[in-house]
């Protein structure tokens, strides 16, 4: 592991009474993709934009290469690319104007301002729509458009806000091939928050966010490992009749997530005919496979990331 | 595809990127063009802006002027001569001001985010945007001027160059005091609301419609406060000197206000753009 890019130590951060960020401290290397994963209402958010350098930390200190967030905002800036839940651009004005703007509010002389534009558009595959105005792009390339926005001036260190709301499969996998890239060629280090499972798997290591707190601190692959055994995934009727059934007659606890009933067991397939023998009749559809982010989760904080979509967030 | 350099490690090209005044003088000039740019591709915003003083340049030239003559006030000025500043000043009113209502369509889409992690000074985000509607405020403001001729106004050339001067200051001033307001909302209908019982009164006391002189004892001191009275003061003194009234604030006076009420918009829009965003965006 390279040197620290990015430090957090005892970050907290309240909003009124309420606390959004409670003691927060990690470290991220050069050269990583770091999650930031919670359910809404987390803390990602407040986390996020304390490093954006948007709010000041209450509590606690952070530092981008080196520079404080809180009292060097403008050095933090220059080594900063952000790129916020909707696209920073201006309908109104065409791909290539919205580039070339952001390029002269980072300080690109007039010279390296059509370079860098000029290589964006190509690096992302946005030469045919240069000239269109955004307004008229769809969410996915608008995305594009942003990610390009926020690379302009060559940071060091990325922030992506969400980056894949709104985006259908094909744009989400599009922006993660360009994520890719960029670590491997550019050596940048990629900060996303997300509660979405897929854009979490992706990520070199993860921070559990749960009401403002850190719950887990690892890769995907050893999170899911720490939950253990296999996870059953029962389809039938009601889930939560289903998962009140399983307990009656099994005495095993079911998870109700997403509108399926999940059960965690060690050597899963052995549990499979148990269940079809228990419920006759009931099960539609059952699967047994690796415990997902989704199982890291519940299991660590006895609640679902999904859930718990609270209004101040 | 290819992202960046051959350094990928380098913290970030400093070399390539212009540092200190150069870059903020850059950046102004960035956000000023977005405001022009974004005004000129909106067609309504243009009919607006044209027929605006158009409809005033008509109706003053001829429609009102002789039911004013007839009332007998004012007689030795004519009433398109005492009533042009104030129409003047109440087209840059709300031109400059609604500018600025940009700033809080730009914090809901997004838009603002960006700049404000950009590392450019709050100073240079507020010079840009203030800028920005001063500029269509006073493009509009030329357009009566140059209508001047045909209203039988004759301030001559160096009273037109006062004229711009004050009308200068003036958009300058009022594109402030939008941002102002416009920073601590977080909704157009209340920016709206507030502009309404803020700006309606403010044109109705500076003398623009009335003359000051002539108004109620308890009237007098709001006058007085009212920091745009004094603009309306000067410029109708630099259109037609004396036509203000003996009892008016001399012109020098007046303009020293309207400068002075031009800084503190600025440097009032400064302090709250430079206070960290808290609360308000979460």
């Amino acid at each position: 592991m390279g040197e620290t890019i990015i430090e957090a130590c005892g970050l907290g951060h309240l909003y009124g009474e309420r606390r959004a960020l409670d003691k927060v401290s990690f470290g991220v290397p050069r050269g990583e993709i770091f999650g930031l994963l919670g359910p809404n209402g987390g803390g990602k958010t407040t986390l996020f934009r304390i490093l954006a350098t948007l709010i000041r930390a209450g509590e606690g200190r952070a530092r981008i290469d080196g520079h404080d967030v809180s009292d060097e905002p403008h050095a933090v800036r220059q080594r900063l690319g952000v790129a916020f839940q909707s696209p920073s651009l201006d309908g109104l004005l065409t791909v290539r104007e919205n580039l070339q703007h952001h390029a002269r509010l980072q300080g690109l002389g007039r010279a390296d301002t059509l370079h860098r534009v000029a290589e964006l558009l190509e690096a992302f595959d946005l030469g045919e729509r240069a000239e269109a105005r955004v307004a008229t792009l769809s969410g996915g390339l608008a995305r594009r458009v942003d990610l390009a926005r926020a690379l302009l001036h060559r940071p060091a260190v990325l922030l992506l806000d969400e980056p894949t709301t709104g985006l259908d499969p094909g744009a989400r996998r599009e922006l993660w091939r360009h994520l890719d890239a960029l670590r491997t060629r550019d050596g940048s280090t990629v900060l996303v928050s997300t509660h979405l499972m897929e854009d979490a798997e992706r990520c070199d290591r993860l921070l559990l966010l749960d009401r403002g707190q850190v719950v887990a601190l690892d890769t995907p692959e050893n999170l899911r490992h720490d939950v253990g055994g296999d996870v059953i995934v029962v389809h039938g009727g009601d889930p939560q009749v289903l998962a009140d059934d399983i307990l009656r007659t099994l005495g095993e606890t079911a998870a109700v997530v997403d509108g399926t009933c999940r059960i965690r067991r060690q050597r899963g397939h052995e549990f499979v005919p148990v269940l079809f023998e228990a419920l006759p009749g009931r099960i539609e559809a059952i699967s047994v496979g690796r415990p997902t982010l989704e199982d890291v989760f519940l299991q660590r904080t006895g609640r679902h990331l999904l859930e718990e979509r609270s209004a101040d967030e | 595809m290819s992202f960046a350099t051959s350094q990928p490690t380098a913290p970030i090209a400093q070399s390539s990127t212009i540092s200190g005044f150069g870059h903020a003088a850059q950046a102004i000039e960035a956000l000023w063009w977005r405001d022009i740019v974004r005004f000129y591709r909106q067609r309504s915003r243009i009919v607006g802006a044209l027929a605006t003083p158009l409809l005033f340049w008509l109706l003053l030239g001829s429609g009102f002027s002789g039911s004013f003559r007839a009332g007998g006030a004012e007689s030795s000025v004519g009433y398109a001569t005492f009533f042009y500043p104030g129409v003047m000043v109440m087209i840059v009113l709300f031109t400059a001001i609604f500018s600025t209502i940009s700033v809080i369509e730009d914090r809901r889409e997004g838009f603002l985010q960006a700049v404000l992690v950009a590392p450019i000074s709050r100073a240079a985000i507020v010079a840009g945007k203030i800028l920005g509607g001063s500029t269509l405020a006073l493009g509009q403001a030329a357009i009566l001027l140059a209508a001047m001729p045909w209203l039988d106004i004759h301030p001559g050339a160096s009273g037109v160059a006062l004229a711009v001067l004050v009308l200068t200051l003036i958009s300058f001033a009022l594109t402030g005091l939008g941002f102002i307001i416009a920073w601590q909302l977080d909704s157009t209908q209340g920016f709206h609301a507030i502009m309404n019982l803020v700006l309606m009164p403010m044109w109705l006391l500076s003398g623009a419609f009335f003359p000051p002189q002539g108004a109620s004892s308890w009237l007098r001191p709001l006058i007085v406060m009212n920091p745009l009275t004094y603009g309306v003061a000067a410029l109708r003194e630099a259109l037609a000197p004396g036509a203000a009234g003996v009892d008016a604030p001399s012109f020098g006076f007046s303009l020293g206000v309207t400068f002075v009420f031009a800084l503190a918009t600025f440097l009032i829009a400064r302090i709250l753009a430079n206070r960290p965003l808290d609360t308000r965006l979460a």
